[in-house]
């Protein structure tokens, strides 16, 4: 069990980068806690798997050094790492019985038997395999076979961090939530540093208590799956967590007036005033807020913007509308049940769900 | 150009894969044919494509009997799962090779390539081959080489699994708009009741084979016609409460009971399931009249913005789904409240006998 740390790391997959275009992984330092749940979010292409690789040891890093515990496992081969890793497709020995998959990371360090006997159960009893240990792996279904998979990296005391990508892709989509928890129980039983590598903001959310967002080559964000959503500190997390994402909304100060375009903003004073101190700064300011936070009404008020109402979209248990506020088109989602509005919609944009992002970035101190 | 299948079957060696299916597809319809694995979604489009011929019944198009007709005789295109394009030509000639094929010539064929490429934003990448491409940008050559031949009939067979959720959901958008100003017939098959919602059009909710319900796609989620409608087209899938009605009085296993509102007092006595969709499931009352039921958290999945809360007590196990993100411990102990007048009842044999009046009401 280790605590992982990932210091001044960069990777490129070319001899000699020229520019930060080049490199898969820029400029990284970041530490996954000894024992803690986590998730490592992306879209593919963001560095994700270049990451995994070079904390199991497969890929060794241009810059930067991975430390285990405060000692650095650059120079280890993965084997001496003890990372225990689970991939999309399960990898077991087809014609050993499960007993004997499960038995197979003891017997290679030639652990007594006694002892090898006593871990297997364990495991198998946690991962409801007991009634199956006899079997040929060949014979179990593909979620038994994933189990079988995750096991092995649980069997062995002295792993370091177990490592997941996208463990989940190929099982029965009824069957997913069942080893979602399997998942967290045994995180809970084993308290061991477990890292999970997935594309899918369900997968991530659902195990981690944290989330590092991977954008572009860096960790754009580290925070819980609440913080992800209510306060995303990029603008790409608030686009890639929530379904439909956050809209964005490019803004500047002109003549004491926030506009966006030509349209004037109705905002509430102290975000009015923060949008006009950081435009003398930077000309990419925009202001954030998520569809479930534009508040549509369908009479006006006193601080509301009128807009009109392009596309509703039913989605059965609410609908999505998409607005247009001048140029700016927009999303809100109205629950079933509230009032939808016809052609013209009044929208207002409550202070505390509002973002102020300069240069992609939120920033916190607007008031 | 209208589609209408007159009850069509299919069958191959002991099995049915579609069985006595009728249904008629409008000019300009976009259809969703929603199904779970092996419900018969493929081998209907197949049927309609005329790739296979159907082991019984008939198939028209405009009102002629097509029925035996190639699919080479058919002016159809179809998009698969997989991003089928020619390797080693460009994204260009990709586009073009049914145009060409049909010997259009060369400056109708630059017009329309161009004019499709743009509508599905891979203008600037037309001089690329495939392999150079993402897997969304080979869906879109993919789905551009459909659209370019004006065909009668586009058939999408699950285009979307392949691609991450972000590229899903701005597809599905395009989609819709794509379709607006089309007058051929589109079919799109999806195991995924929320990407059924959001294509919106007509919906054909598919089970073994069989049709069970085909309407406009908001009315065939709202108003399913048979318990396995609604659980087919849900995801999580409604919950069902085993129920009885005894003189006016409904009971849920043994704790909960309630008087028969203006609702439901139509029902007569007798033994019924009740179906609670997993989002009237709340962690706090929203009216008076609202039925608690105490339950165990067996899992809170989460997903970006919306919690799907696994729960169950020695009776029962269903889904809550809540908006905003909440934490729960696995085995903690909560109570959940639904309001009974948004309850859906199907008697013993599963057809619908109660749609809450406020279902898709806004």
């Amino acid at each position: 069990m280790a605590e992982i740390t990932l210091s001044g790391l960069a990777h490129s997959y070319q001899a000699s980068p020229a520019g930060a275009a080049d490199y898969a992984i820029r400029q990284l330092d970041h530490v996954w806690e000894q024992g803690g749940a986590y998730a490592l979010l992306g879209p593919s292409g963001c560095g994700k798997s270049t990451l995994l690789n070079i904390i199991s040891g497969l890929l060794a890093p241009s810059e930067g050094e991975v430390r285990f515990d405060g000692v650095a496992v650059n120079d280890l081969p993965p084997e001496a790492r003890n990372i225990a890793q689970v991939f999309q497709f399960p990898v077991v020995y087809d014609t050993m019985t499960v007993f004997d998959n499960l038995a197979f990371p003891l017997r290679n360090v030639k652990t007594p038997e006694a002892k090898v006997r006593e871990r297997v159960a364990e495991v198998a009893e946690i991962l409801e395999l007991t009634d199956r240990l006899e079997r040929k792996a060949r014979n179990l279904s593909a979620d038994d076979k994933q189990k079988v998979s995750m096991g092995r990296g649980l069997v062995r005391d002295n792993v370091s961090a177990i490592l997941f990508d996208e463990p989940l892709t190929v099982i029965d989509p009824q069957l997913k939530w069942k080893l979602r928890r399997k998942l967290k129980e045994i995180h809970r039983r084993f308290a061991v540093t477990m890292i999970y590598v997935t594309h899918d903001q369900l997968e991530a959310s659902t195990f981690a208590d944290k989330i590092a967002v991977m954008y572009d080559g860096q960790i754009v964000q580290f925070g819980t799956p609440r913080e992800l959503f209510e306060r995303p500190n990029h603008t790409f997390v608030g686009y890639f967590i929530g379904s439909p994402g956050m809209n964005f909304i490019e803004v500047h100060a002109r003549d004491g007036e926030v506009v966006s375009g030509a349209f004037p903003l109705v905002l509430d004073a102290a975000t009015a005033r923060g949008v006009a101190q950081v435009c003398q700064d930077s000309s990419n300011v925009k202001l954030g807020i998520r569809p479930e936070f534009v508040e549509v009404c369908t009479e006006a008020g006193a601080d509301s913007m009128t807009a009109q109402v392009l596309q509703v979209q039913d989605l059965g248990t609410y609908a999505i509308v998409h607005l247009g506020l001048g140029e700016i088109s927009l999303k809100a989602r109205i629950d079933e049940g509230k009032p939808m509005p016809g052609h013209e919609a009044h929208v207002r944009f409550p202070a505390q769900h509002l973002g102020l992002y300069v240069d992609e970035f939120r920033r916190e101190d607007r008031r | 150009m209208s589609l209408t299948l007159e009850d069509v079957s299919r069958r191959v060696g002991g099995q049915t894969h579609v069985d006595r299916v009728s249904l008629t597809l409008e000019p300009g319809s976009f259809n969703v044919l929603l199904g779970r694995t092996l419900a018969g979604k493929t081998s209907l489009m197949r049927l309609m494509a005329g790739l296979d011929q159907p082991s019984e019944g008939r198939i028209l198009m405009q009102g002629e009997d097509v029925t035996g007709r190639q699919v080479r005789q058919r002016n159809v295109s179809m998009v698969y799962q997989q991003f089928i394009n020619y390797p080693n030509h460009s994204v260009y000639a990709n586009i073009a090779s049914p145009l060409k094929i049909a010997g259009v010539g060369r400056q109708e064929v630059d017009r329309r390539v161009r004019e499709v490429a743009e509508m599905l934003h891979i203008e600037h990448l037309l001089e690329r081959t495939p392999l150079e491409l993402s897997g969304g940008q080979q869906q879109r050559t993919a789905m551009a080489r459909a659209l370019v031949k004006d065909a009668d009939l586009i058939l999408f067979d699950e285009p979307l699994v392949n691609l991450d959720y972000k590229l899903r959901e701005e597809f599905r958008e395009e989609l819709r708009t794509l379709f607006e100003r089309r007058d051929c017939i589109a079919v799109y098959a999806t195991t995924e009741p929320a990407e059924a919602l959001a294509l919106g059009g007509y919906t054909a909710v598919l089970h073994q084979g069989r049709l069970l319900q085909y309407g406009p796609t908001a009315e065939v989620y709202h108003r399913p016609a048979t318990l396995t409608a609604a659980e087919m087209f849900s995801e999580p899938p409604i919950n069902v409460l085993e129920g009885r009605v005894r003189e006016g009085e409904v009971s849920f296993d043994s704790e909960v009971h309630f008087a028969l509102d203006n609702d439901l007092a139509g029902l007569a006595d007798g033994d019924y399931r009740f179906g609670v969709r997993p989002s009237h499931l709340a962690m706090t009352p929203r009216a008076d009249d609202d039925l608690a039921l105490d339950v165990a958290v067996e899992l809170a999945e989460i997903s970006g913005s919306e919690t799907f809360l696994h729960v169950r007590n020695e009776h029962v196990a269903l889904v809550a789904h809540l908006p905003g993100v909440h934490a729960f411990g696995v085995d903690e102990a909560i109570r959940l409240y639904f309001p009974v007048h948004r309850l859906y009842v199907f008697d013993g044999e599963g057809a619908t006998v109660h749609v809450p009046r406020s279902a898709g009401a806004r």
